[in-house]
């Protein structure tokens, strides 16, 4: 009799443990949901973007780049970045088709030799331009590239945020978990915390100066993200943001990689 | 009244071209080479060291929205020991016309076919400035009328090359070089139009998902001249270029699966003695992180094949690369890829590695060494046997 009751209250509180579960991760994945359709339908942009590199001994080197991105229904982005800085570099340009699972598709242009190359889009936790941005925390963030958990409401810089986690779906992602501070007023990230594949805090992201596009669309001015483990930053800056510039299909292809200047 | 609304009309236009202001930009490099050549000369006219200077700048202007643009790019060289490689090409000076998958292009241009790393076989477009670097990645500009199409079901390119250029070739003085020297003051044609024959060349391409495929053909003066023995006018054995007019098929091929990229590049080529095929083709395999860094290591293997064997105009007729690719992944973008091609018929090897990082944002440094071994006298790479050499190469962009 007793081990039965015993049995019977364990599966009751295992169920109810799972329902709780089930309860935070559909709360975490309502909040990305909620930012991802808040941020949906700007239909194209683009922008220009400087990096400063920092190393630990305080060594700095810049990073300057324009990017142009187009909305696809029911798919990733795509995206070109043509870079202008370092200057060994000018010309170079990155183009991505990305997708909500699979691989992204991405080619590569080398204007000294007029090349285009493809390349694997699996690296996705190497640094980006030698900074401390990887591929995959600029890519498209796409709802389904993780799974979520909400994990409580917390204060931050003043302002009511969801804290939640976020794990990438991805094996190759670099990172086992995320922490990500969403602001409870616009649903906008604010803070991400990386852990890395040892669970130990690697980098923390953290945006500042918000500004609202097209009465909308939320942007930070800035994107700070600091290495722990090597004391290493890089300062994102974003100018010039715009909208709606007319982009589309025909200024995504291999083709008009080698047009990019 | 009519005057006005003219004259409106015009103040309207015009507002509307400066609303538009014309982007331009310079951009240019200088660059400060030096070769140490680690074996005594076979001709005594060669010597043992060599500094180089170079210059290259581009502008550029567009207008239009954006549709249409002007490029233009002279390059230049100084050279210690060989006077033809003291020389200036235009690269390009073209124009540019796209909108909504058309674009044209007309003037002077490059344009690279091609996927693999070590033999660019398919490449056909532009002659290789061979006084530059013997591996085939330096081109002298090629006049030509462009016409491209982008359509869902790929992007046709139509090619007319009203013009052909020559070669380049080293003097006597020149080092590395063949061994006898290349003739070029003999250059023969097989069309009596020599370098006015008009040539065309069609290619489609299409992305199919993870895999780019294109198909071509060229019709016209061949860029690789077949060789015959002569002498000059000292009386010295020399080797005597002759372009002939061909027809060349070609496929291009490359995929992404996973980790692996796959290459395949072929041609069938007919017109330069009895018709026959080539091909190369292989993979790159790529750790991600090693050792718990962030620098990759790549794993690269191509095969080269020509039908023609030991009579082939290029002396990747029988052969296979193995190399690596390491990538810092630093700030300042520290890459090497070093291999070796060995021919697996007569043994022939030759070692190449390339490195190179930034220092600061606007210099660069690069190191390359190259070195035959073991050089069969039936291999094309003969006369070269003696001609290893190490090159420094410090580069300045503005």
């Amino acid at each position: 009799m007793l081990p039965r009751l015993l049995l019977i209250i364990t599966s009751l509180a295992v169920c109810n443990a799972v329902a709780w579960a089930d309860v935070d991760e559909m709360k975490g994945l309502e909040i990305a949901m909620e930012a991802d359709r808040r941020d949906t339908g700007y239909h194209d942009f683009s922008a220009q973007l400087t990096m400063l590199l920092r190393n630990k001994h305080g060594k700095e080197s810049l990073r300057d780049m324009r990017t142009r991105s187009l909305e696809v229904d029911g798919d990733g982005d795509k995206t070109m970045i043509i870079f202008d800085q370092p200057r060994d570099v000018k010309g170079t340009a990155l183009l991505t088709f990305s997708h909500k699972i699979e691989p992204d598709d991405q080619w590569l242009y080398l204007p000294a030799l007029k090349r285009v190359k493809r390349i694997s889009s699996r690296n996705k936790s190497g640094p980006f331009m030698g900074s401390e941005f990887a591929y995959e925390d600029l890519a498209s963030q796409e709802v389904e590239k993780y799974s979520y958990r909400y994990l409580k409401d917390e204060t931050l810089n003043g302002q009511a945020m969801f804290l939640i986690e976020r794990d990438p779906v991805d094996e190759n992602s670099g990172y086992r978990r995320q922490l990500v501070w969403i602001d409870q007023a616009e649903y906008r990230p604010q803070k991400i915390e990386f852990y890395d594949r040892k669970d130990s805090l690697l980098k923390t992201l953290e945006f500042r100066g918000y500004v609202q596009y097209l009465d909308r669309y939320w942007r930070a001015r800035e994107m700070y993200m600091e290495n722990h483990q090597t004391g290493k930053s890089t300062l994102l800056t974003w100018e010039n943001y715009e909208f709606r510039v007319g982009l589309q299909d025909s200024d995504f292809t291999t083709n008009s990689l080698k047009r990019a200047k | 009244m009519r005057q006005a609304g003219w004259f409106i009309a015009l103040t309207l236009l015009q507002c509307g071209h400066a609303a538009v202001p014309a982007e331009s930009e310079w951009r240019g490099e200088i660059a400060l080479e030096f070769r140490a050549f680690t074996e005594s000369a076979l001709d005594p006219a060669q010597n043992d060291s060599n500094l180089s200077l170079s210059g290259e700048v581009e502008y550029y202007t567009s207008w239009d929205d954006g549709r249409q643009s002007f490029t233009i790019k002279p390059f230049g060289r100084l050279d210690q020991r060989d006077y033809k490689r003291t020389h200036g090409d235009l690269r390009e000076a073209v124009w540019l016309f796209s909108d909504d998958g058309l674009e044209v292009r007309a003037g002077v241009d490059k344009v690279f076919w091609g996927v693999t790393e070590v033999y660019h076989l398919v490449d056909i477009i532009n002659q290789t400035d061979a006084v530059e670097n013997r591996d085939g990645e330096q081109k002298l500009g090629q006049p030509m009328f462009k016409l491209s199409l982008e359509r869902d079901w790929g992007v046709l390119d139509l090619f007319y090359m009203p013009m052909f250029r020559e070669r380049t070739f080293p003097s006597a003085e020149g080092r590395p070089r063949s061994q006898p020297r290349v003739a070029y003051e003999m250059t023969e044609f097989q069309n009596h139009q020599e370098k006015y024959h008009q040539d065309l060349a069609l290619r489609w391409s299409q992305n199919l998902g993870d895999w780019d495929l294109g198909l071509a053909h060229f019709y016209g003066t061949g860029r690789e001249p077949s060789y015959s023995l002569g002498h000059d006018n000292d009386g010295l054995p020399v080797l005597i270029p002759r372009y002939e007019i061909i027809h060349q098929s070609s496929i291009d091929l490359q995929g992404v699966v996973g980790d692996w990229l796959w290459k395949f590049e072929g041609i069938h080529r007919e017109g330069q003695g009895p018709s026959f095929s080539a091909a190369t083709g292989g993979f790159e395999y790529t750790f991600y992180g090693i050792a718990e860094s962030s620098s990759d290591l790549g794993v690269l293997t191509e095969v080269m094949w020509d039908e023609r064997g030991d009579s082939a105009t290029t002396p990747f007729n029988r052969d296979v690369f193995l190399g690596l690719r390491w990538v810092a992944n630093d700030v300042d973008g520290t890459e090497v890829l070093s291999g070796v091609v060995n021919d697996w018929d007569n043994s022939t090897r030759f070692f190449n590695l390339e490195a190179s990082r930034r220092l600061g944002n606007d210099w660069k440094l690069g190191l390359q060494a190259r070195f035959w071994s073991n050089v069969d006298e039936g291999d094309a790479l003969f006369g070269l046997r003696r001609d290893d050499y190490i090159e420094f190469k410090l580069s300045r962009f503005f």
